[in-house]
C-alpha cells in the first residue's frame, strides 16, 4: 500500500542541506563550518551528574512540567541572568529541547488560518512548525543594512500588522545579530498596538558578545519590556550556552495560561523531558557557570578571528555580536550556494548557504565558529584560496 | 586587562603568533608584540615548552615525584635549600608545600637508576634533609590541563540547523 501522506507534511519541502551532506561524503579532509552546535563537550559536573543519576536507577518519569527542583533552578537563573520573573509552579515548562518547546507554542497559539510573521532569515525549523500546526507563515525578510535586526518597516513592508503571532530569535541563527533593547523596544510597541503574540526564541541568550562599553553589552529579552510579558512565551534551554544538545533540554517561560496550554500538549504527547538530562541541568545550573563563562570567551575569541579573517579576505560581513554564528556575503556574481559548493568540493571547507534560512539570507554565507582554532585558521586559509582561485 | 587576555591564550597555547592573538583581542599586533615583551621581562612569563606524552616515544623517560623533609635552622631557611636543589637540572620542579613533608620535588632521568642514584647521592646527602619518599609516575593521564587519553571524537554531523 501507499501512505496517504497528509497535505501538511507535503507542503514542507525537503531540506535544503540534504545535497551537501553527500558531496562532504566524498571527501575524508572537510572542515566543516556548517554546524550548528557546539564543538564543546557538555560539562563534567553536569555530566557526572547525569551518570550518578543513572547509578542511582532515577530513571522514571518525572512531573509533566519537569522537576521541581529544575524549574526553580531555571526560574533562579533566569531571573539573575536576563531579569525574566517566572513562577516555578506555573510559569516553567522544561521540554525536550528548545525545539519541543517550540514546536509545543505553535500547537497551543495556532490556529488554521492564523497568520504567523517569522522574522528571517531564521533557524530552520519555525516554518516548518507553524505549517504542521495549520498555520500560515509571513516571512518578514531583514537586511544586512539592518544588521540583521528585525525593524518596523521591516514589519511594515511585510505586512506583519495582520499577523497573529510575531516569531523571534535573537542572538540570530544564522546570522549572529544581536537585538539590544532599543532595537527591541519599537517590535515591542508593534506588538501591542496590534494586539499579538510574540514567540522568542533565546536558545543563545548566553552567547551575547562585544562588551566594548563598560557594562558590556548583555542580552535583553523583549519579554521585560513594558506589556510584554503578559503575551510573550520565551524559549531557552541547555543545547547551546551548556553544550547539551545530545542531551535534549530546553524550557519555556510565559504566563500560566500559555504555560498551561503548552503542558496540556505536552503531557500527551511527551509526558516528560528527559529525566537523565533534567538532573545533569539542574547540576550545570548549580554548578557550571565557569564552565560556560570559559566556552563563552572562547567563542568571543574565535568570532574576532574570524570576522578579521573575512574582512582580510575580501568578503564583507557585519560585526556579528551573538550565538556562534557570522554571516559573510559572498563575492559578487554567485549566489551562496554556488559559492558552498564551489569551496565544499574545491577546497573542503563546509558551510551553509543562507537562503537555507529563509528571505534576506540569500548571498550569504553561514559560518559557525563551534570549531577549534586551528581548524578555523585552515579552513579559512582554504577560503581564502578559494576566492583567490576563483573571484 | 589585556594583558591578562594575552596570558590566557599563551597559557592555551604558547605556539599562537602575535598576528593570531591581535585577532581573537582585537589588539593590534604590535600591542601584542609588546604586551608579551613586557610580560618576559617582568619575568611574568617564565618560558615557552612542549608537553610531551613520553609514553608515545620509544625513548625512556622517567620521572618521579619526591617528598622531602627538611630541617632548618637559624642559617638555614626553606628559600636556601631550595635554591640549592633547584640548580640540578634533573629538578624539574620543586614547590614548598603544606602537609606531611616540605618540599614536593620532581625529577626526570632516562632511567630509573640514574633518577634512584640522583635521589641517593645528589639530594638525600644534603645535610638539611631529613627524609626523601621517591614515588615513580608510571602513568601520566594530564599534563599543564592537557588530557593524554585518546581525546573525545567530534562526532557531530558536518551539517546541522
Amino acid at each position: 500500500m501507499t501512505f496517504e501522506l497528509s497535505e501538511r507534511v507535503q507542503e514542507v519541502p525537503p531540506s535544503g542541506i540534504r545535497r551537501f551532506f553527500e558531496i562532504a561524503e566524498e571527501r575524508d579532509d572537510v572542515i566543516s563550518l556548517g554546524v550548528g552546535e557546539p564543538d564543546f563537550s557538555t560539562p563534567w559536573a553536569a555530566r557526572d551528574a547525569a551518570i550518578a543519576s543513572l547509578e542511582r536507577g532515577r530513571t522514571s518519569y518525572t512531573a509533566n512540567r519537569g522537576t521541581r527542583e529544575l524549574r526553580e533552578a531555571i526560574a533562579d537563573y533566569a531571573d539573575d541572568r536576563f531579569d525574566l520573573e517566572y513562577d516555578p509552579a506555573e510559569e516553567i515548562l522544561v521540554t525536550a529541547g528548545a525545539s519541543e518547546a517550540v514546536d509545543l507554542a505553535f500547537r497551543a497559539f495556532v490556529d488554521p488560518g492564523d497568520t504567523v510573521a517569522v522574522a528571517q532569515p531564521s533557524y530552520i525549523s519555525y516554518e516548518p512548525g507553524v505549517i504542521f500546526a495549520g498555520g500560515e507563515v509571513l516571512s518578514v525578510p531583514t537586511t544586512e543594512a539592518d544588521e540583521f535586526r528585525l525593524t518596523v518597516d521591516a514589519l511594515d513592508a511585510a505586512g506583519a500588522d495582520e499577523a497573529d503571532v510575531l516569531v523571534l530569535c535573537y542572538p540570530n541563527n544564522p546570522t549572529g545579530a544581536i537585538m539590544r533593547k532599543e532595537d527591541l523596544e519599537p517590535i515591542a510597541e508593534f506588538v501591542r498596538e496590534h494586539d499579538m503574540t510574540v514567540l522568542s526564541d533565546e536558545i543563545y541568550a548566553e552567547l551575547t558578545y562585544g562588551g566594548d562599553g563598560e557594562d558590556g553589552v548583555d542580552h535583553t529579552s523583549i519579554a521585560t519590556l513594558p506589556g510584554m510579558r503578559e503575551r510573550t512565551v520565551v524559549f531557552n534551554g541547555f543545547s547551546k550556552a551548556h553544550a547539551m544538545t545530545g542531551l535534549r533540554l530546553g524550557y519555556a517561560l510565559g504566563p500560566s495560561e500559555a504555560i498551561g496550554a503548552m503542558n496540556k500538549i505536552h503531557q500527551y504527547t511527551m509526558l516528560s523531558a528527559p529525566t537523565t538530562a533534567q538532573h545533569a541541568a539542574l547540576e550545570a545550573l548549580e554548578s557550571c557557570e565557569s564552565d560556560v563563562r570559559d566556552m563563552v570567551d572562547q567563542y568571543d575569541r574565535r568570532r574576532r578571528f574570524v570576522l578579521s579573517r573575512f574582512r582580510e579576505i575580501g568578503m564583507d560581513v557585519f560585526e556579528a555580536k551573538g550565538a556562534f554564528y557570522c554571516f559573510p556575503e559572498v563575492p559578487e556574481g554567485w549566489t551562496a550556494e554556488e559559492f558552498a559548493e564551489g569551496v565544499l568540493r574545491e577546497e573542503g571547507v563546509a558551510v551553509v548557504p543562507g537562503d537555507v534560512f529563509g528571505p534576506g539570507g540569500e548571498g550569504h554565507l553561514r559560518i559557525s565558529y563551534a570549531t577549534g582554532l586551528e581548524d578555523l585558521r585552515k579552513a579559512l586559509a582554504r577560503i581564502e584560496a578559494f576566492v583567490e582561485n576563483n573571484v | 586587562m589585556s594583558e591578562r587576555e594575552v596570558l590566557e591564550l599563551l597559557r592555551e597555547n604558547a605556539r599562537y603568533s602575535a598576528d593570531d592573538i591581535a585577532r581573537m583581542t582585537d589588539l593590534d599586533e604590535r600591542e601584542v608584540e609588546e604586551t608579551i615583551q613586557v610580560l618576559e621581562a617582568a619575568g611574568v612569563v617564565r618560558g615557552y615548552q612542549a608537553v610531551v606524552d613520553w609514553d608515545k616515544l620509544e625513548d625512556e623517560r622517567v620521572r618521579a615525584e619526591v617528598e622531602l623533609n627538611v630541617h632548618l635552622d637559624r642559617e638555614t631557611g626553606y628559600g636556601e635549600i631550595a635554591e640549592r636543589l633547584a640548580r640540578f637540572p634533573e629538578v624539574t620542579a620543586l614547590r614548598l608545600v603544606s602537609g606531611d613533608y616540605d618540599f614536593d620535588m620532581e625529577v626526570e632521568g632516562d632511567s630509573i637508576r640514574e633518577v634512584s642514584q640522583f635521589v641517593s647521592e645528589k639530594v638525600a646527602p644534603v645535610p638539611e634533609i631529613t627524609q626523601t619518599v621517591t614515588h615513580y609516575v608510571m602513568t601520566s593521564y594530564k599534563e599543564n590541563g592537557i588530557e593524554f587519553g585518546d581525546g573525545e571524537e567530534d562526532d557531530r554531523l558536518s551539517f546541522s540547523p
